[in-house]
């Protein structure tokens, strides 16, 4: 296998539940180093992908390779190599969280120090607190250490800040940059569309099952055809055109205005975002 | 590389120490039984023949509390709280995981005899053990036939809620019919045949042979008999069964 190999590939993926199926054809590769994001609305199938990947569900037709690894052998080889946050992992009540980072460590053969992890992770003031006294955000920063002190290649982020006060959610933002700047690889879900820009280098939108676009963030933005060029009139209305030559559409009403003595109130030409390509892929027919 | 071995007493230190910080678990699985062989013992003063019956009752429902009772608590609470799909994610062997949290409750159970053989050496007028050979191999095949069905019982329940419940619904009318704590020769003869069928019986029997009557092994083997076919069905069903996370309704 060489070192340019994908992290992650994945081909045709399908997942029934009985006869609901909840993946319907999923491709995606995300390359070492990478932090991809998988997008959409709630029962789009991110988890079940996710969860398919980290080897916790058998996927019902599909080819998937997670470093070199079938996931579904379930190898504890692929698993010293891999660093899970899950939607809701629970952790034993009664031991701290350097009791709980030094028995997970224990699981790896190079794990990082603990000492570093709980540092990392904002956790240095309660590293001596049972965990059943910790708030919710920091059981998830607990969360965060336990899947980073094996120092996995590859990291798996299920909607990681989900439930998130502004402040936490900027922390975790932080510590998912710092991974980055390590070198991991970062596949994380998510359902919010500023979580997506600020934090994956690719985006694959979600819904029912299918992807239903993919790549940059802004990109996916740009790739639309149209700009929106807007403005208040003189009677101090909002005007809003598209326009897929935003030089000709400006010059003409800059001409316009010149002449008449208005003042174009406003102006601004702006492309679609992520959350308009978002809203315009996911919106229901 | 961390093996499996050193993993698995890993887990077992760490299960160890959770064990005495878990004020309620310590209680209903450890100091329960010891309470009753005290309060029992003292009703029961002065009749020796009723103590003889009771010292070894109190030895068997100290096995099935210890591994039966604790497990299923354990599994589902784990379980249900995502604790255990967690551990799946990681490269703990499965088997060191398991023998982690087994080797806990035979640490339990094993605690749990001595305190008791100790107690009916200074308390109950019973000597020590007859038959020491005997009294190893009863409990454990007790023990490793009421761990297994403890964590085959944990599959049939939805959630840790009415684990209380289920647990309970088992445990205390299989001590009641068994003998624990009275002569079961002054029960109908349905239930005795119901008592005889279930695998605390036979235990009590075997305990009751190797610390006080002196009827050895070869007498027992019947008994032995009953507890392999239900560890049998136990191991069947915590393998098969098992479940490592929270079912999706």
């Amino acid at each position: 296998m060489s070192a340019a190999a994908p992290a992650i590939e994945v081909r045709d993926l399908h997942k029934s539940y009985g006869e609901y199926e909840a993946v319907r054809g999923i491709d995606i590769t995300v390359e070492r180093g990478e932090v991809f994001g998988l997008l959409g609305p709630n029962g789009a199938g991110k988890t079940t992908t996710v969860e398919i990947l980290e080897g916790y569900r058998e996927r019902t037709s599909g080819e998937v390779s997670v470093l070199g690894h079938d996931p579904a052998e379930r190898s504890i080889e692929l698993r010293r190599r891999i660093g899970i946050v899950l939607q809701s992992g629970g952790i034993y009540g009664h031991i701290t969280p350097r009791e709980a980072l030094r028995h997970w460590a224990s699981f790896y053969p190079h794990p990082r120090d603990v000492e570093e992890v709980l540092a990392l992770a904002g956790l240095m003031e309660k590293a001596d607190v049972a965990s059943r006294k910790l708030s919710g955000g920091q059981l998830r920063r607990l969360d965060f250490a336990l899947a980073l002190v094996g120092d996995a290649e590859l990291i798996f982020l299920d909607e990681p800040t989900t439930g998130f006060d502004p402040a936490a959610r900027h922390a975790a933002w932080e510590t998912v940059s710092s991974l980055r700047d390590l070198g991991k690889t970062i596949l994380l879900t998510t359902h919010y569309l500023d979580e997506a820009q600020e934090l994956a280098d690719r985006v694959a939108i979600v819904k029912d099952g299918r992807v239903l676009a993919i790549g940059p963030p802004r990109e996916l933005g740009a790739g639309a055809a149209s700009y929106r060029v807007s403005y208040r009139d003189a009677s101090g209305r909002l005007i809003e055109r598209e326009t897929e030559d935003p030089t000709t559409l400006l010059h003409q009403l800059t001409g316009e205005a010149l002449q008449s003595g208005e003042r174009l109130k406003e102006l601004s030409v702006g492309r679609p975002t992520l959350e308009d390509v978002y809203l315009e892929l996911t919106a229901d027919a | 590389m961390p093996d499996a071995l050193t993993l698995t007493w890993r887990q077992y230190r760490l299960e160890r120490r959770m064990f005495w910080r878990n004020p309620s678990a310590a209680f209903f699985n450890f100091l329960l039984p010891l309470l009753f062989l005290g309060f029992f013992g003292a009703i029961l003063h002065g009749k020796q023949a009723d103590l003889d019956r009771l010292v070894p009752g109190i030895a068997g429902m100290s096995v099935m509390a210890t591994t039966f009772t604790a497990l299923a608590y354990n599994i589902v609470f784990l379980r249900e709280s995502g604790v255990l799909k967690r551990i799946r994610g990681t490269p703990l062997p499965t088997i060191s995981y398991f023998g982690g949290v087994a080797a806990n409750a035979v640490t339990n159970a094993g605690l749990q005899i001595a305190i008791i053989i100790v107690a009916g050496r200074v308390f109950f007028g019973i000597g020590w053990p007859v038959h020491w050979g005997e009294l190893v191999v009863f409990v454990t095949c007790g023990v490793v036939c009421f761990a297994a069905l403890g964590v085959a019982f944990a599959h049939v329940i939805p959630n840790f809620e009415s684990t209380p419940a289920y647990v309970n619904a088992v445990f205390l009318p299989v001590i009641f019919v068994s003998g624990v704590f009275y002569d079961i020769k002054n029960v109908p003869t349905f239930l005795r045949t119901v008592a005889e069928a279930l695998p605390l019986k036979p235990l009590i029997d075997g305990l009751s042979g190797a610390m006080v009557t002196g009827v050895g092994l070869s007498a027992n083997l019947d008994a032995l008999a009953v507890i392999g076919l239900w560890g049998a069905f136990g191991l069947y069903f915590a393998v098969r069964g098992f479940s490592w996370e929270q079912s999706r309704t």
